[in-house]
């Protein structure tokens, strides 16, 4: 049956979709082929979420090499979960990226950059579902080495400097990492996942286990972002193009989140983590500085896109908040928060992108009186925001409250207090559009009144609901995080 | 064994330190590149010195032979240089266009144009 190859199928769809859109050599085509991609891989990833709740883990064994041997893929709830928000979102920005890639991207070069959405679509995937640590470092590489030039196919030359930036950050992490699967392999002896889960107790305390540990949680946190680590972020998802921009804020940091998540919770186990070396207090604290630094960062941008991709490293610390207390309801929080602001970025990167190409840019004094001249984008922009801020009735209200409540579960009420002051500081960066948008007048050389074109309105719009449908029907995401934390830290023993 | 028996973990650590260093501390963004490329040679040498065990042979099952050297390392090694080329080859790439589009590849000068830009 077919159906028992898809999670093989998901990563090698895109990865041999690549090679094929750079023959066909048409941009036209590339979109075509991309849009059937996107929309198969999260027809797969639905159907193995659906799968991992109702059987549990899947097991595919690449090539028929039984597993510790062969590479193993293994999807059980969490990666599932993660590989549909991937996929989902890739979906959803495709109708987009016809039109947003035309303006943006020359013509004899369109096709390129589908390729390489595919090729770093292959990658993201294949992180997430491999149950190999060195395929995994394979598969990061790929997503990256991929970003990197998507980020350099943006219009400004300061996008070239930040690609450059991410290339040398990017690298030093991967390198991190796989020095950490290093000590990890040296001290064990295996490289699947699960394997290196059953061997892990007899050597997590010593040196090459702690060594590997640091490193990996160093190479994996320059990958997402972690606080103060952050430094190629706020450029890349700047300059890079619209479309870029939407997809990787919604889905290559999450992934890369999922993976400490997985190595932590999966292969270490919580008692080793959070019991035998201080990671919790240490994760906690640079999540903390996370949410006020970057939030306080995030008030004073004067371009929009920048003042999102602050934001994102203050949300990503939610998200490393969550992991830190190092419980299931705080895991689980954190794996909600990742699929809720996944979706909110999102939303919110996609309709920058409609406001750069509408209003001529996305510096703040482009966006004065965007109330009047795209009142409908102005409007889900704003809806979006409420949900960065945590306001009942969005999604980030639904996982924030999670957050909140395991951190109280936990005794630790000084995270809660955390989490609810730095929200005031969202509301302040939100505030700044909401100012700008609707108590300014356009600027001189504003366009006529008009939304962007609806290909690229209607998408944007889309992930606008589901960021509204997340918070009135919040149970299923917050179920499936649920199932997602269970299956996270049941691998270990 | 002692200190010197770990003598291909020192040369390891000062690799990955000279890439490192290099890194951080050069401004021009091809020697930045080069920094990179030492660092991530330091990890070649992590995975295949422990693989070797001296007077071992290729795993091949057979009477005469007991001690075995560790193929997979070298393997998995392969994988990381040819992953280590392509990062090279993309770097000096956008190196070129860097230096196409600013007319300089120093850090400090680019740093200046970027803030005339804003």
């Amino acid at each position: 049956m077919l159906s028992q190859h898809f999670p093989i199928l998901l990563v090698a769809l895109p990865l041999i979709a690549a090679p094929l859109i750079v023959l066909g050599r048409s941009g036209f085509l590339g979109w075509i082929a991309s849009l059937a991609v996107t929309g198969a891989a999260t027809l797969m990833a639905g159907a193995l979420l659906a799968k991992t709740t109702a059987a549990g883990t899947i097991s595919y064994a690449v090539g028929s090499w039984p597993p510790p041997w062969g590479i193993e893929y293994r999807v059980d709830a969490a990666n599932a979960l993660v590989a549909l928000l991937v996929s989902a979102v890739a979906l959803v920005a495709m109708p987009y990226a016809r039109r947003s890639v035309s303006a943006e991207i020359g013509q004899d070069r369109q096709y390129l950059f589908y390729a390489l959405l595919m090729l770093c679509l292959s990658g993201l995937l294949g992180m997430t579902l491999t149950g190999d640590a060195f395929n995994l470092f394979v598969f990061l590489e790929i997503s990256s080495l991929s970003t990197y030039v998507l980020i350099a196919l943006g219009r400004d030359r300061r996008a070239l400097t930040a690609a450059y930036q991410y290339l040398i950050l990017g690298t030093t992490g991967a390198t991190l990492y796989v020095i950490g699967v290093g000590m990890l392999y040296l001290a064990t002896g295996t490289l699947n996942l699960a394997d290196m889960a059953a061997r892990l107790p007899d050597v997590s305390d010593t040196r090459p286990g702690v060594a590997g540990l640091a490193f990996i949680t160093a190479g994996i946190g320059l990958k997402f972002a972690l606080f103060p680590l952050h430094a190629w972020l706020p450029g890349a998802y700047t300059y890079a193009p619209s479309v870029v921009s939407a997809f990787l804020a919604a889905t290559a940091t999450k992934v890369s989140a999922y993976v400490l998540m997985r190595l932590y919770f999966s292969v270490y186990g919580v008692d080793a983590v959070f019991r035998d070396m201080p990671l919790g207090p240490v994760l906690a604290v640079l999540s903390v500085a996370a949410l006020f630094v970057a939030s306080a960062a995030a008030i004073v941008q004067r371009d929009l896109k920048r003042l999102l991709a602050y934001s994102s490293v203050a949300q990503m610390g939610y998200i490393t908040l969550g992991i830190s207390l190092g419980s299931a309801t705080g895991l689980a929080a954190a794996v909600a928060h990742l699929v809720n602001h996944g979706v909110t970025k999102g939303a919110l990167f996609l309709l920058a992108g409609g406001i750069a190409l509408r209003a001529g840019g996305t510096g703040l004094e482009r966006v004065a009186g965007l109330g009047r001249t795209m009142p409908l984008t102005a409007f889900a922009f704003v809806v979006g925001g409420l949900s960065l801020i945590g306001i009942p009735g969005t999604a980030g209200f639904a996982s924030k409250w999670a957050l909140v409540s395991a951190a109280i579960g936990d005794g630790q009420w000084w995270v809660a207090a955390a989490v609810l002051l730095s929200s005031l500081l969202a509301v302040a960066y939100v505030w700044r559009f909401v100012e700008c948008a609707y108590f300014r007048d356009p600027p001189q050389d504003a366009p006529a009144p008009g939304e962007a074109p609806a290909d690229m309105t209607g998408p944007a719009l889309a992930l606008t609901a589901a960021v509204v449908a997340g918070g009135l029907l919040a149970a299923p995401v917050l179920e499936a995080s649920a199932r997602a934390a269970a299956a996270l830290m049941g691998l270990a023993r | 064994m002692g200190l010197l028996g770990h003598f291909t973990y020192w040369a390891t650590v000062f690799i990955l330190m000279t890439g490192l260093y290099i890194v951080i501390a050069r401004g021009n963004l091809v020697k930045k590149l080069v920094g990179l490329g030492i660092f991530q040679t330091s990890v070649y040498l992590l995975y295949v010195a422990p693989g070797k065990l001296i007077g071992g042979t290729a795993p091949i099952v057979g009477g005469a032979f007991s001690v075995y050297s560790n193929p997979l390392p070298h393997v998995l090694i392969l994988t990381a240089i040819v992953v280590g080329v392509a990062t090279l080859a993309l770097g000096l790439a956008l190196v070129v266009r860097i230096r196409e589009a600013y007319g300089t590849v120093e850090e400090d000068e680019l740093l200046e144009a970027d803030a005339k830009d804003d």
